[in-house]
């Protein structure tokens, strides 16, 4: 893959991920290979992260190269009122490319057409998250393939960036997505427009019980507490969106259950010592298909 | 006939003749070119008069008002088969159909209030047109009516 910027998934084809996916498969294992040692990569954090953040960091220095962080926001000069324009700006000139996560949707797309080196979307709002994207569908190759893939994806649909980017990049398989929600926490009509672009097949439920039993992956997101005014709502919602060890007695015996985390209360830890889980080897992805999509922007 | 009916709202001197806009239509052109007559405008207006091509068809007429590029780039939107009639000196000095665009360039606020496009960043809103409607180029929020109501970026 060779893109000046990564900022959504739709700009994702089939052999784009696939040679990312390959690549990565290279950097799973421990090459001693540092090839980027004169490489900078600018952290522009404007929200919390831990796992992004943290591989990305971790995804750079095992190419050889290191980091920059602007560190929180708090004590960046966005809190003089500097611009993100500005900010991207003048980074531009320490780094050579730039991992920005940002709470506004389409920060990721602003700030590339002020810079000439590549902005890596790492989350925009509720927007798009490409490179969870690309360590889901890694992870997913490995525990169930990507063709004649029958998916479901639950939660908060809505809001869930890692939600909106994966369901672009499907289409690009053949696979089947079950998106599984609360009729108010749904897909955005935006995504549900690409998705019938893309032709892709797609079923929304607000149930999970009807369709457990197909699926090859259950991809479970949190629902987010601040998105409810009420608590009383939330726990409503919240509670009927979540799996224990019973209820997979009607899955798939191959059925892997993936989580972008952090999680709360959606999976019952009782699920982490059983074969489904797979969330905890999905984060540890993030490492080398990171340095396999560095490696091919820097 | 449509000559006619053209006239039965009056003749300009100066301005802009929107002919052929879809019937029920014309308050929203008024509102696209922020026009509610408060500013003392002088504005002829024909709701749902007999149209030989759209059956019905509203028509507006603006005294001393030639339009811009933009504003018939965002009324191609809601009267995509309209006509646009520049007068000078009662006489139509240039006639042409409205073309849709391919994309609208600072003239729509985005809706989403999350949009990096509605924050205070060197950056004008950009919306690509679909078939039925507009898509923000950078949060991705489609607007398929309703246009009026999203006009006011500076």
């Amino acid at each position: 893959m060779r893109h000046d910027h990564v900022l959504t998934a739709k700009q994702f084809s089939r052999a784009d991920i696939e040679a990312v996916l390959d690549r990565a498969a290279d950097f799973d294992r421990p090459t001693g290979d540092t090839r980027h040692t004169d490489s900078l990569l600018g952290l522009l954090f404007f929200e919390p992260s831990t796992r992004t953040k943290m591989s990305f960091e971790a995804a750079i220095k095992r190419l050889g190269g290191d980091v920059l962080d602007m560190g929180s926001v708090d004590s960046s000069s966005v809190t003089k009122g500097e611009s993100l324009a500005d900010t991207v700006r003048v980074i531009e000139g320490y780094a050579d490319a730039l991992v920005l996560r940002h709470p506004q949707q389409g920060a990721a797309k602003m700030a590339s057409e002020f810079v000439d080196v590549p902005v890596i979307n790492a989350g925009d709002g509720a927007g798009h998250h490409p490179t969870q994207t690309l360590l889901d569908l890694y992870s997913i190759r490995e525990n169930a393939g990507l063709d004649d893939l029958t998916i479901g994806i639950m939660g908060d649909l809505k809001y869930g960036r890692t939600v909106h980017s994966l369901a672009q990049a499907l289409t690009n398989f053949d696979a089947t997505q079950h998106f599984v929600s609360p009729e108010s926490l749904a897909l955005p009509p935006e995504v549900r427009y690409d998705l019938d672009e893309a032709g892709a097949a797609v079923e929304e439920h607000t149930e999970l019980a009807g369709v457990l039993p197909e699926l090859d992956v259950l991809y479970v997101t949190r629902i987010q507490r601040e998105r409810f005014p009420d608590e009383n709502e939330y726990r409503a919602v919240a509670s009927a969106y979540g799996i224990d060890r019973s209820m997979l007695e009607d899955a798939k015996d191959d059925l892997s259950v993936m989580h972008p985390l952090p999680r709360v209360d959606e999976i019952d830890p009782a699920i982490d010592d059983t074969d489904h889980a797979t969330y905890f080897d999905q984060a540890h992805n993030g490492v080398p298909v990171r340095m396999a999509l560095l490696d091919s922007l820097l | 006939m449509t000559q006619d009916h053209e006239l039965r709202v009056g003749k300009i001197r100066n301005g802009t003749v929107i002919d052929h806009v879809t019937g029920g239509q014309a308050l929203t052109v008024l509102a696209i070119l922020d026009i509610d007559g408060s500013g003392g405008e002088e504005i002829s207006v024909g709701m749902n008069v007999p149209s030989d091509r759209l059956g019905r068809k509203d028509i507006v007429k603006v005294e001393g008002r030639e339009l811009s590029q933009e504003e018939v780039d965002v009324l191609s939107l809601v009267a995509p088969d309209a006509t646009i009639n520049i007068v000078r000196e009662y006489e139509v000095i240039e006639k042409h159909r409205v073309e849709r665009p391919e994309e609208v360039v600072g003239v729509l606020t985005c809706p989403n209030a999350n949009c990096i496009t509605t924050a205070r960043e060197p950056v004008d809103s950009r919306f690509s047109v679909l078939e039925d409607g507009v898509r923000c180029d950078y949060c991705g929020t489609l607007i398929r009516e309703e246009f009026a109501d999203h006009i006011g970026v500076e």
